[in-house]
């Protein structure tokens, strides 16, 4: 009971709370759990909008956000495809010029973001559009199409783009697990997690402390827009071809997973640990659908219902987390 | 106490801003182990005067000094460094972080090598509890809990104690009772005596005048971006402090005034002066 209470009080608790309503919810709609958890459309799409929520995660933990990464997906597709798949240059060129594009964009973002007073909302809005306009114009002044082929060597496949266990799950789900790692280790036991903590907490008091608040801020702008870059770049490796698209719907649902995540839209809190299960409870609720008899437009309602249901238990969790104290120590 | 040279000491600081004066020939100096009350109605250029102090602003013209020497604070930083620690009303604490994170946020203890320096998350709670506790709060105990859910007089606490863990030599208060309730102020005020206790510097800046008078030494009060009065304490009355501060109308004069008002136009206050 006293773990039960624990547990609770960390930013994860709403979205293990939702996780389970929604599997409770398609249970009842008529899902079998266990045909549910052999499938891989929802991981797959779970280590898709999953890899991109970490980095906005902590972004959005230190009280920024950006809404680029929409258009920063289809950008680093692109990009690699156009360097290796038009050109036809040797695949390494095509990996680096995505995470370049991404660290490119990253540092306009954030450095935008530290020497203006423009709000990151509006800043990375523009970039998202700008973003849109030179992926499109780009890709048809240099290939005259708005779709690149691209034929990637076994070994990039193998690490990028492949599908394992002889089924359909794709090799990023990898990736992202171990990514969540790498940034479960760098928020929650480093110093630099501490920062973002404190920048998200108070900016001005960050600063006074010695945290170096604007560096920081460009770091995660720049981690965001490449971890975005990369999982287009892992998509055209796998699908062997690239397409222009807008990444709208990317956009709002990574926020929206981070949000269900529990982490706190003005910054300050949240966990790593939250953001990974909001982006599997995303990717349950939106493909887990496939699994009932309901028709998948119903989709988006759920999610919805969810959002709603999620910010509220954050919010009456936070004040648990808020007003608790130990009786012993 | 005055053989030694004061810690920080101002001397005819001036400070504009284009072409307004907002600090005129302001002189100060504060000592060892003593409290300087700052005293000063609202835009009377209290906050304008915290700022010059903790390297916010530079003085105009003037000089300060720290120890007898001539020092000049570029950056917050400087003054930080200096031993200067300002202290806002709830700044420098983070409410949805754990008391021991606070504590250390900026300077967090670190245990392992290479890139697996890992946060001490036990040894911050341990000492930032411990620093705490030596203040006189005992009521926390838990490293872990959040920082939103202490009281405002705990988080003034709190911050306090970790500008005097990390070296301060010159402990600058805005208005750390302001927002308090009669208790908890009480509680700053306690932690402020303790301060005094150590050694350090206290520059407490109010215009609570009981509050001021409960812990101060000395005594300034500014009026107009000027020094008005400089006295030491047990030298002026709490009614004469406060019709200083009131800009030399006196309390008991203005009372009269809105008493009289009120009985030739039945019961209604006087209209704003201005």
């Amino acid at each position: 009971m006293e773990n039960f209470a624990v547990l609770l009080r960390r930013p994860a608790a709403a979205s293990i709370v939702s996780l389970i309503g929604v599997l409770v919810f398609y249970v009842f709609a008529g899902v079998e759990l266990d045909k549910l958890f052999g499938a891989a459309s929802w991981v797959n799409y779970a280590a898709r909008i999953g890899i991109v929520a970490l980095p906005v995660g902590l972004l959005m933990i230190s009280g920024e956000i950006d809404i680029s990464i929409g258009a920063m997906i289809p950008a680093g597709a692109m990009t690699t495809a156009i360097i290796s798949g038009h050109y036809d240059l040797p695949i390494v060129f095509g990996i680096l010029g995505a995470l370049a594009i991404g660290v490119l964009v990253g540092s306009i973002n954030g450095i935008l973001a530290v020497r203006t007073s423009v709000p990151p909302l509006i800043i990375t809005l523009a970039t998202l559009v700008a973003m849109q306009g030179v992926v499109l114009a780009g890709s048809r002044l240099l290939t005259g199409s708005a779709s690149v082929p691209l034929n990637a060597p076994d070994w990039a496949k193998t690490i990028f783009g492949n599908l394992m266990f002889g089924g359909s799950h794709q090799v990023i789900i990898v990736w992202w697990v171990i990514l969540a790692v790498i940034f479960w280790f760098f928020m929650h036991h480093t110093k630099y997690g501490n920062w973002i903590y404190a920048i998200g907490g108070d900016k001005e008091s960050a600063r006074n402390a010695g945290i170096p608040v604007n560096g920081m801020t460009i770091l995660l702008y720049i981690m965001t827009a490449t971890a975005a870059s990369f999982v287009g770049m892992c998509h055209s490796i796998l699908f062997n071809s690239a397409q222009v698209s807008g990444g709208m719907n990317d956009i709002f649902n990574i926020i929206v997973s981070v949000v269900v995540g529990g982490v706190l839209l003005t910054g300050g809190f949240g966990s790593v640990a939250g953001i990974f299960v909001g982006a599997l409870t995303f990717a349950i609720v939106n493909k887990g659908i496939d699994f009932t008899a309901i028709d998948r437009n119903w989709s988006n309602l759920i999610i919805g219902i969810m959002l709603l249901l999620a910010v509220g238990m954050n919010e009456k969790f936070r004040k648990l987390a808020l007003s608790h104290v130990s009786k012993k120590k | 106490m005055s053989d030694k040279a004061p810690v920080l000491e101002m001397r005819n600081v001036d400070k504009s801003f284009g072409p307004i004066d907002v600090l005129h020939e302001i002189s100060l100096k504060v000592h060892e182990g003593e409290v300087l009350c700052l005293l000063g109605d609202n835009g009377a250029g209290k906050s304008t005067l915290i700022k010059t102090l903790s390297g916010v602003h530079q003085p105009t013209r003037g000089q300060m000094m720290m120890d007898g020497q001539e020092v000049r604070f570029p950056r917050p930083r400087d003054a930080q460094e200096m031993g200067i620690a300002t202290v806002h009303q709830f700044g420098g604490t983070y409410p949805l972080m754990s008391v021991g994170r606070n504590f250390f946020a900026g300077a967090e203890p670190t245990k392992g090598f290479g890139p697996f320096k890992v946060f001490d998350r036990q040894k911050a709670n341990q000492i930032a509890v411990e620093e705490v506790q030596k203040m006189g709060i005992t009521r926390i105990t838990d490293g872990d809990r959040l920082v939103g859910g202490l009281s405002g007089g705990e988080r003034q606490s709190l911050a306090i104690a970790r500008a005097v863990y990390f070296g301060a030599r010159v402990l600058i208060l805005d208005e750390p009772t302001a927002a308090l309730g009669v208790k908890q102020a009480a509680h700053v005020l306690r932690i402020v005596n303790e301060a005094k206790r150590r050694g350090l510097a206290v520059i407490f800046i109010t215009h609570q005048v009981m509050h001021a008078m409960a812990v101060g030494d000395h005594f300034a009060v500014l009026i107009r971006g000027a020094i008005a009065a400089d006295f030491r304490k047990g030298e002026k009355s709490r009614e004469e402090i406060a019709d200083l501060m009131a800009g030399g109308e006196s309390m008991a004069d203005l009372e009269a005034n809105i008493e009289g008002y009120m009985e030739t136009h039945d019961g209604h206050p006087p209209p704003p002066a201005h």
